[in-house]
């Protein structure tokens, strides 16, 4: 089944898209209402959350361009001697314009 | 978690701005992928008001990159359902690790609040919560994601006007700001020899995924195997 895009088509896409969305944003807390929270589900949930960032950087982390590795060795480096997560967060992106700019890319 | 000062954990306008002052700085960011996607959703063929529009309810980049991949005169339902849900499945995943503090909040608020929910101020918003900073964290993340969500609409608008002078934002390394800022974010959290074991199954989890599963399920599968691997580590020490 598909939509038409034309006139008012689109607009339906969008509230689909919306809706699609609404629902990943409202569904963990929703689920979660029904979940007893005892203290494996409390573990649980705090080694997850922070799994969610790893877990969203490594893949990138391996599978990135050269300029996508080294821009987050830089952030990492510099986030954990200087304490400093801005200016980490800068060079990190200065880092990967430099090494693509200079890359064949 | 268990002994939550319910007074702390509501939303105050000193919070909110607080929130709304943190997150001015990558909101620029985001206002320049904004124009990019605006530049992208015109150049796919999307009239100027459908563009905005989707900005302003989707407000989720990636999944609004993503359903360009199938506009056309025609846009089929059930691939553009399975596109975006895969795409933003880790707001379940995020809205889970929030609930042991938003169930304290009415529905209205609870939910209302995760409407602004995005990488960013989910990231910061979780770190105030584990230091129990209830009302700064709640300004952050309704702060925070305001902030984000206008300057996501104002940068889709901007795009469709000056969208070509950044037509490339990858060559300028402004596709790695996101990443590097939860990064800094992961960095931040305490690093002992648990969490450091628990990042790494995450992170192997992840990556394997990412090769072999099926697209966008590597972020769930590094949560699966850090959760799994947070029961069953015992922590050293309890905190109460």
């Amino acid at each position: 089944m598909s939509i038409e895009t034309a006139g008012t088509g689109a607009l339906f896409v969008i509230l689909i898209m919306a809706l699609v969305t609404l629902v990943t944003r409202w569904g963990g807390v929703f689920v979660m209402s029904f979940v007893p929270i005892n203290h494996k589900v409390q573990q649980f949930i705090a080694a997850m959350s922070g799994s969610v960032l790893v877990a969203i950087i490594a893949p990138l982390f391996i599978q990135g361009d050269m300029g996508a590795k080294l821009a987050l060795a830089m952030t990492a480096i510099f986030a954990l001697t200087t304490k400093r997560p801005l200016t980490a967060i800068a060079l990190g992106i200065a880092m990967a314009a430099v090494t693509r700019q200079m890359d064949i890319y | 978690m268990s002994e939550i000062d319910l007074n702390d954990l509501r939303f105050s306008a000193h919070h909110f701005y607080s929130g709304v002052r943190k997150f001015l700085p990558i909101s620029l960011f985001v206002a320049i992928f904004g124009a990019a996607f605006g530049l992208a959703a015109s150049q796919t063929g999307l009239d100027d008001l459908s563009t905005v529009l989707m900005s302003a309810a989707v407000f989720a980049g990636a999944s609004q990159f993503g359903s360009l991949n199938l506009w056309g005169t025609e846009v089929p339902i059930l691939p553009l359902v399975v596109t975006v849900f895969a795409i933003n499945a880790r707001h379940l995943l995020m809205g889970a690790s929030l609930y042991p503090w938003l169930k304290h909040l009415n529905p209205l608020k609870r939910y209302g609040v995760m409407m602004v929910a995005s990488d960013a101020n989910w990231a910061m918003s979780l770190q105030a919560f584990n230091r129990r900073e209830y009302g700064k964290a709640l300004g952050i993340l309704l702060g925070g994601g305001l902030t984000m969500w206008v300057f996501w609409i104002a940068g889709t608008w901007l795009g469709l006007y000056f969208g070509s002078s950044i037509s490339d934002p990858k060559a300028f390394g402004l596709d790695m700001v996101m990443s590097c800022f939860l990064l800094t974010m992961v960095l931040e959290g305490k690093k002992d020899q648990r969490t450091l074991i628990i990042w790494g199954g995450a992170a192997v989890a992840s990556v394997l995924a990412y090769l072999y599963l099926p697209e966008n399920s590597h972020v769930f599968a590094g949560a699966l195997v850090g959760g799994l691997l947070g029961i069953i580590l015992k922590e050293e020490s309890h905190e109460h």
